[in-house]
This record gives structure tokens, sequence and C-alpha cells, in this order.
């Protein structure tokens, strides 16, 4: 017997079987190629987020140290910048002047922040992608900031950041250190945090650990801590939407699970005439088995791509609220494509696998009937 | 083409359940090679039944099967699947054509697992449908055809992987009288290229037929008498 013949010849009348019955598989195609692309999309959008959010903090600082009364974040002394200075390790220390502005005409909270070293002078601010994509058209090109004291301070909008980074700069607004401390009321020499760099990364810890004992009054929060919650609430968000989708994916398990309990009397009929034909039942098996692997792998290939383009070219329309961020202001930008053949294949072993042994089962059940049942039928 | 040997045969279904019934009980008979043997008798006296165990497709529960000199009574199922392929071709009572297939590719399903390349099945397929003239319906689905170019397609089907038996179960139940006639002249055709012929009928169109070498009156299970026509 030629083996690769038989190979060629059951696929071949598979393929044909499978065009006979095609309203049915079609249906199926869409359910199964529909539940691969929502998890593909979560998968998809929460590696690449992740990606993302690590590039973006691979220049953050390693420590961030911040004052803490009563156990809530308070406004730190930078006279604290020359005792952490002292702690042997450190490279660099300063610092910020960041915090919230709620504007009332697009309800919208955007992170204002102060830059030492912003170039354009006193009353003048640079922003985020997402803040001037909301800004009412009759703003033109200043930005009233209503102040501590209710009165509005009117700032020239003189940039607009690059929508590069946009997963972090989107609600972002820049001005002087000065307009800063003029809007919020926010005395001399105080920050809101202070920002660290450490020259060997192993001793992110122990200096960390220092602050703690030097100044006992502050928290220190190092970038591997940031990465590892990044992590987690995508993980979270990805958790649930998954959670989410629950209704969809348990609609493909009874699928799945009503191929594996049982065969169509038209499907069992066609196994005992192939049977008496003289197919083994191997023969009916290999029949079955490309049978699964072209519907699960037609529809996991369709699955993937669609969530490809709905990620990397759709800008995840269905998702895009749960998973990025809980402003106002959502970052529009196009995320980089992240794909490991671990998650390929992660995504393959729970969709292709177990529906292709759950339409081998019943069929070797009713191929290993004997072939006369057809004279009976 | 070697000579069938059935001795002592017994076939028993639901053995041991109170459903338990005896289909086959004692047959010794002899097909010989080459010629027409006819299974007579009415519904219900298990002419099916030893059609089924003469083709290989059923085991009996007790008696032995000789094909020639070699006895395949308990051969496994991969064996008696492979001398099912090679030595028979089956038309069974409804024809059982796959429906929604055109009626080329009904012939063709038998050879697919032999292996060998689908351009010289579909040649061999397609001189079996314009042998029995249903040439210019190869591609026709066999949902359309009428209950004679069924038959012959089925006919074709049986034949496709040039088996030296031809087994066919009431061939002429859903045949009038001009159509039964035309599947015994097939029938004779085939004799004549050297192939043995096993019916199961109780059409007496068939079992009165000239051709037929050997009648096997069967009733209740058990072979009434044995003698030829």
């Amino acid at each position: 017997m030629n083996r690769a013949g038989r190979q060629r010849n059951i696929l071949d009348f598979t393929l044909s079987s499978l065009l006979r019955r095609k309203g049915r598989n079609a249906a199926l195609v869409l359910v199964y190629a529909f539940v691969v692309f929502l998890l593909s999309s979560v998968v998809f959008l929460g590696l690449s987020l992740k990606e993302e959010a690590q590039s973006v903090l691979a220049d953050a600082p390693e420590i961030v140290v911040q004052r803490l009364a009563a156990g809530r974040h308070d406004m730190i002394p930078e006279s604290y910048l020359a005792k952490v200075r002292e702690i042997p390790g450190v490279r660099t220390a300063k610092a910020r002047l960041w915090g919230y502005y709620y504007e009332p005409l697009t309800g919208a909270n955007y992170t204002v922040m102060a830059d030492e070293n912003f170039p354009y002078g006193r009353k003048s601010v640079v922003l985020g992608n997402g803040v001037e994509r909301h800004l009412p058209p009759m703003v033109g090109r200043t930005l009233p900031m209503r102040a501590y004291d209710g009165s509005y301070r009117f700032m020239q909008i003189r940039e607009t950041l690059s929508s590069d980074s946009e997963l972090v700069s989107s609600d972002l607004i820049l001005m002087t250190v000065e307009d800063f401390r003029d809007l919020f009321r926010i005395p001399e020499g105080v920050g809101t945090d202070l920002v660290l760099s450490v020259a060997n990364p192993r001793e992110v810890s122990t200096v960390a650990r220092k602050i703690t004992e030097i100044l006992p009054d502050t928290r220190p929060i190092t970038r591997a801590e940031v990465l590892r919650t990044y992590d987690a609430i995508f993980d979270w968000r990805g958790g649930m939407i998954v959670a989410c989708m629950s209704g969809a994916l348990m609609a493909f398990i009874i699928l799945a699970w009503d191929k594996a309990t049982g065969l169509s009397a038209e499907e069992r009929k066609e196994i005992g005439i192939l049977k008496g034909l003289g197919w083994e039942t191997s023969d009916v098996i290999l029949m079955k088995f490309w049978e699964g692997v072209a519907v699960s792998l037609f529809s996991f290939l369709l699955g993937i791509l669609l969530a490809y383009v709905h990620v990397y070219f759709g800008s995840t329309s269905l998702f895009e609220p749960a998973l990025k961020g809980w402003s106002v202001l959502y970052p529009d930008f196009r995320l980089k494509p992240v794909i490991t053949p671990y998650m390929v294949s992660v995504l393959f072993f729970l969709t292709v696998v177990p529906y292709t042994i759950a339409t081998i089962v019943p069929s070797w059940r009713a191929a290993t009937t004997d072939p006369d049942t057809v004279m009976r039928a | 083409m070697a000579m069938i040997v059935l001795s002592g045969i017994r076939k028993v279904f639901n053995a041991g359940k109170p459903n338990e019934f005896c289909a086959l009980e004692g047959i010794t008979a002899t097909i010989e090679p080459n010629r027409t043997t006819v299974l007579k008798g009415p519904s219900g006296s298990g002419k099916t039944t030893l059609l089924s165990i003469l083709g290989c497709m059923a085991r009996p529960t007790s008696g032995r099967i000789f094909l020639g000199e070699r006895e395949i009574t308990s051969l496994p199922e991969r064996f008696l699947t492979e001398i099912r392929r090679k030595t028979f071709g089956f038309i069974f009572q409804q024809f059982h054509l796959i429906q929604r297939l055109s009626a080329l590719e009904n012939v063709m399903i038998p050879a697919y697992p032999l292996g060998e390349p689908k351009e010289k099945i579909r040649d061999r397929a397609m001189e079996l449908l314009s042998l029995f003239d249903v040439g210019r319906k190869a591609s026709s689905k066999v949902e359309w055809l009428s209950g004679g170019e069924a038959q012959r397609v089925a006919i074709a089907r049986a034949l496709i992987n040039d088996p030296a038996t031809l087994i066919a179960d009431e061939p002429t139940a859903h045949l009038d009288s001009g159509l039964s006639r035309e599947f015994l002249e097939i029938a004779r055709h085939l004799e004549e290229r050297g192939k043995t012929v096993i019916i199961a009928s109780h059409d007496p169109l068939v079992f009165d037929a000239d051709r037929v070498a050997k009648v096997i009156p069967m009733r209740d299970g058990r072979i009434v008498s044995e003698g030829a026509s």
C-alpha cells in the first residue's frame, strides 16, 4: 500500500466531504474563529502593552522616593535630596513636581508636570497628543487653566508631544516650575517626589533599603516594582476580559462537546458505508482527523489574522476601554506587533488540539462497529 | 478465483441477553468460483446475515469459513478488511451511495485507502461508468440519478478494486421488471468476465434466471435444501 498516496487520497476526500456541508462547516468555522479572535486579541494586546510599558519605563528613574504623611502621599522637602545623595551608589537625585488637573470643559483629568529645562518660558505649555485632541476648537492655541484660587492662567500651547510614547504621555501637560507652583500653590522648597538614578542596577534594592533607614517617613519605589505592577494590572485586566468572554467560550466548549459526544445520523451512516466498502477503522479515523485539522487550523489562522488586524491596525476598538488605563483620554496609538512562538503555541494547543481530539473520539466509536451494520441500514 | 466453503456456520446476535437471537444455524455450503449463486428466501430467513459473513463483514459465532485453502474465520479486523477490499465488491440493498457527491466520486471511494494515484482511480472509475452506460452521468450528484442509474453506479463502485466476487443484497428490490432484467444481464456479463456473483433475493426473476448456477434456499436461518437450477 502506498502510504503517502493513501494520506493524499483520504485528505482529498475529506476536503470534498467538508465542501458538501458548506453551511454547517461555515457556521462552525465562524464560531471557532470568533473565539480564537477574542482570545488572541486579549493576548496580543496584553503582550504589546507590557512591551510598550517596558520600553517606555526603560528610561524611567531607578528609584522614586515619595514622602508619606499619615500613610498618604505628601509633598517632599527638597532638603531630603542632600541626604539621599550621600548614599553610596546614588548617581543623581532630583525633585519632581507633578500632579493632576481637572479640565471641566472636557471633563478630563490631565497629568501636569513641571520641567526644569522647559524651553518655552512662563505661560507656555507643551501638550500630550490626547490633551490636544480633546481641546474644544474654540480654545485655539491658548489653554485657560483654573488655578487653586479659582482665577485663570492663560497658557500658550507651544508644542505637541510625538505619539511614539503616547501610552504614558497622552494626558500630559508640561510647563515651567514657576507656573506649576503658581497654579497649584506649591511652596518653594518642596516637590512631589524625588527621582534617583543608581549606577549599578544590582545596588538598587540596597539603596532603597538605606533610604527607608535614613528617611523613615519616605517610601522608595523601584522601577522593577513599577514594571511588576504594570504586568499585574495588564494581566488582571486581560483576565477580566476573558471572564467577560466566558459566554462565548462556554458556547464554544458546548459546541466542541456536542461534537465529541455524538455524530449526526448521516455521518454515522456514511462511516458505516465506508467500512462496508473496505475502509479500515484507521482510514475512517484518518479522515476525521484531517477533517478536524482542516476546520480547526483554518479557523485558528483566520482568528489569529483577524486578531492581528484588530489589535495592530484597528486600535483594538473592542477592548480598548478595558485595557488602556482609566483616564478619559484614551491613548490613540499603533502598538508594535509582539508575537512570540510560545504564545501562538499556547493558543494552538488550547484550541486546535482539543477540537481535533473531539472530532476523532466519536468517529473512532462509530468506526469500530461491525461494517455489516450498513447491510441492515 | 478461489472457492468459498462454509462449514457449520452459526450466528447469534445479543448472545446472553434476554433479546438473544439466532440468525443462522448449521449453514454448510459451497460457493463455486466464476458462477452465479443465489441465496433465496423470505424476509428474515438469514440471507443478509449470511452475505455479511461470506463477505468478511461479520464473523460467525461458530463454524468455519474457507477462502480457497485459507481459513479466514478468526482473522483480525485488519486482515479481514484487506480480504474484503481485494476479494469482494458489495452492492447494498439501498445502494448506499454517499449523498451530495458525484457518481464518479462515489465509484472512486473504495480505492482511496489503497493509495493509488487519484488519476488512475478516476480513469478506472470512468471506464466502469462507461461500461455500465452511465458515463455521461459521472459528474451528476447521486441524488439526481434514477433508480436504475443509481444501481449501475453502485455496481461500478463494487468493481472499482477489481474484486473476484460481487455480492449483491436484494439488488432488484427497488427496480421494475425491466431494470431487474437489465441487472441480471450485467451479472451475466460479469460472470463471463470471470467474476463470482453471489446474490441474496426473494425475487423469482432473479432465482429463476437461466444463468444462475446454484440456488441456496433458506428459511429461519437454515438451508432448507440445496439444488442447482
